[in-house]
């Protein structure tokens, strides 16, 4: 069943996964959801200018009711419609992070894993230098020299971030350098760019597929707290990090306003870690069957 | 993508398989007549010593891969397998030459190392290591087409049947991946992968190791069959002693990275003149026989000085401590022992 699940195309192992792992099944669930309501959120949210630079001063601070399910802010802008607005810009830093940091380092790492060498030399030093920083330290310095925006951020997380893709990538590519079928296609005299492409990468993107959902929610958080320090998204860009920074002094009499979207990164950031867990065990294959 | 190798060495776009002589090309191999031992020339080791890191695993050692099956034999760990990676030009040698029709593969430039790669080919041990477990059984045929042929896409596709066909699977495997069907059936579509580019000698690791006794024996049948339809050469690395006297005339045996007996395959097994050769036969079970002996005592590991095996070796004695055995003839065939003599008079036998 394991070893088989292996073999499976992504979509039929997901499946599997839900059925065999009920918590990695909700977390599937949850961001399906979140990506739709993102996806959505124009049509969707009961007041779609809120996600912007609306004001609506009569109605500041309202608390959660009929007509706000989540309350308003201080300058009257639905809660909800911001939370929903907001997922769009923190889906859009995860998938961009996400994309950018396993590109880079998948391709440095699969050709440090597979050349070894003076190569695997060279990129893992590169890699060592940029781990040797506190990643948030780095994404913070980093964010106060760029202009603080969505870009920024996405730039400085994803410095931060691709070093670990490089550095699971070379050890997996490593040890798939290692397998008798690369062999065979060096004897046949099939060009290393080749056989990297064709042998090398695909198998070895599972481990690096499980690290991307685990890391979705720890981009997230980050982006979060680039916002909330001021250095990320700003006004009137809805993004939850920025919103939990603008509602925090109201915390004590109008708890809604930062109250809904801390627990928006809160589910969003939980359910990429019980997916990508669900993921990781479903692939072990020293997991016991359960 | 399928040009990225050197034109054929034809020179012409036909794809007949007979009409390629590995090697031959315009440019590839100026003048120079191959050194006999068929059309592509001989597969040799000349003093190769071979090194993971600060490790020497093989001391220079002397093999010519000639017609008629080469074995190579010995435990775990002796350097056989080393050696056969050295041979398929995946590692190279420390010191001496891996040499191919004369030429060293070290020395090779392209179009003749594309040469030797589309007349040396290999056959490991474990169908399901060999074979890419994402790709279907007729993609990795036709990389291996791809490598050295340029056809079509539907004359690819008749080639991979046909292959499939010669090492007797259906057609009709080639949609499954390796997963999807049984270690003889990968074994053999390994085989038939490594015969796409038509070569003149494969390199057989353990070829039947991982397989059922019942399916050991077909692909055997199978091995001798292309051998002699296709005018292979074999050069056959392998524990099992049985399997070299089916298909090899020639027999080197390996202990602690040195040849320590070669000779004719059937007299050697027959009447061995090392003793770990003695040793190592004397350990293969036989039904109805008397039990197996363990090979000298396995646990001692090599001397660092004098005879390697000398720890092992119930013929022992002080000078096989102070001086070690150059390989001389003994009885027609080659032999690092002191006593070989004594051994073929059967002196390690009670």
């Amino acid at each position: 069943m394991t070893t088989l699940a292996l073999r499976r195309t992504p979509l039929r192992r997901l499946g599997d996964l839900a059925r065999a792992d009920v918590l990695a099944a909700v977390g599937l669930v949850v961001l399906v959801l979140i990506v739709l309501a993102a996806l959505l959120a124009p049509w969707i949210a009961p007041y779609p200018d809120d996600g912007g630079a609306a004001t609506h001063p009569a109605e500041a601070l309202l608390p959660p009711g009929g007509d706000h399910w989540f309350g308003t802010d201080q300058v009257g802008r639905d809660v909800l419609s911001r939370v929903l607005f907001g997922a769009r810009t923190s889906l859009f830093i995860a998938a961009a992070v996400l994309v950018v940091a396993a590109v880079a380092g998948v391709a440095l790492g699969v050709v440090a894993g597979y050349a070894g060498g003076w190569a695997r030399d060279v990129i893992m030093r590169i890699t060592d230098v940029f781990l040797a920083f506190p990643a948030l330290l780095l994404s913070l310095a980093l964010a106060v020299v760029l202009q603080p925006s969505v870009t920024t951020v996405v730039v400085a997380i994803a410095v931060t971030w691709w070093p670990w893709y490089a550095r699971l990538t070379a050890s997996v590519a490593a040890s798939v350098g290692r397998r008798g079928y690369i062999d065979a296609a060096r004897c046949l005299g099939v060009p290393a760019p080749l056989i990297i492409v064709r042998h090398v990468l695909p198998n070895s993107l599972t481990p690096v597929l499980v690290q991307l959902s685990l890391d979705g929610g720890g981009v997230i958080l980050t982006a979060a707290a680039l916002s909330y320090l001021g250095l990320g998204a700003h006004e009137p860009t809805a993004e939850w990090g920025l919103m939990v920074e603008q509602g925090q002094t109201l915390f004590t009499t109008d708890w809604w306003v930062v109250t809904f979207p801390g627990l928006a990164i809160l589910v969003t950031a939980f359910a990429f870690n019980v997916l990508g867990e669900g993921l990781r065990a479903s692939l072990d294959p020293h997991r016991r069957p359960r | 993508m399928t040009r990225s190798n050197p034109p054929d060495p034809s020179g012409l776009d036909e794809p007949s398989p007979s009409a390629r002589t590995p090697g031959a090309g315009p440019g590839v191999r100026p003048g120079a007549s191959p050194d006999s031992g068929g059309p592509g020339g001989r597969l040799c080791a000349e003093a190769v010593t071979l090194a993971y890191g600060r490790t020497t695993v093989v001391h220079e050692v002397g093999l010519t891969v000639e017609e008629g099956g080469v074995g190579l034999v010995g435990e775990s760990g002796s350097g056989k397998t080393t050696l056969a990676r050295a041979l398929l030009g995946l590692l190279a040698p420390r010191s001496g030459r891996i040499t191919y029709g004369g030429r060293d593969l070290a020395a090779m430039r392209r179009g003749e190392r594309a040469g030797f790669r589309g007349a040396v080919q290999p056959v490991f041990q474990d169908g399901s290591d060999a074979l890419d477990p994402r790709m279907r059984l007729g993609s990795s045929i036709a990389e291996a087409l791809a490598a050295h042929h340029r056809l079509d896409r539907a004359a690819r596709r008749a080639r991979v049947a046909e292959l499939l066909t010669d090492v007797g699977l259906d057609p009709e495997l080639a949609a499954r991946r390796p997963h999807e069907v049984s270690g003889g059936q990968r074994q053999r579509a390994a085989i038939a992968r490594a015969l796409a580019v038509e070569p003149r000698v494969l390199v057989l690791d353990e070829p039947t190791s991982a397989l059922d006794v019942t399916v050991q024996a077909r692909v055997l049948d199978l091995l001798e069959d292309l051998r002699a339809g296709r005018g292979l050469t074999y050069l056959l690395i392998t524990h099992n002693l049985a399997v070299v006297d089916r298909l090899c005339r020639t027999c080197h045996v390996m202990f602690a990275g040195r040849v320590v007996e070669s000779g004719p395959a059937r007299e050697l097994l027959t009447r061995p003149a090392h003793p770990y050769t003695l040793a190592l036969r004397d350990a293969v079970p036989r039904i109805g026989g008397a039990p197996p002996r363990a090979a000298g005592r396995t646990d001692a590991v090599p001397a660092a000085e004098g005879c390697a095996f000398r720890l092992r070796c119930p013929l022992a004695v002080d000078r096989c401590r102070t001086q070690a055995p150059a390989p001389r003839p003994v009885q027609g065939r080659v032999v690092a022992c002191h006593r070989a003599e004594e051994v073929l008079a059967g002196a390690a036998r009670k």
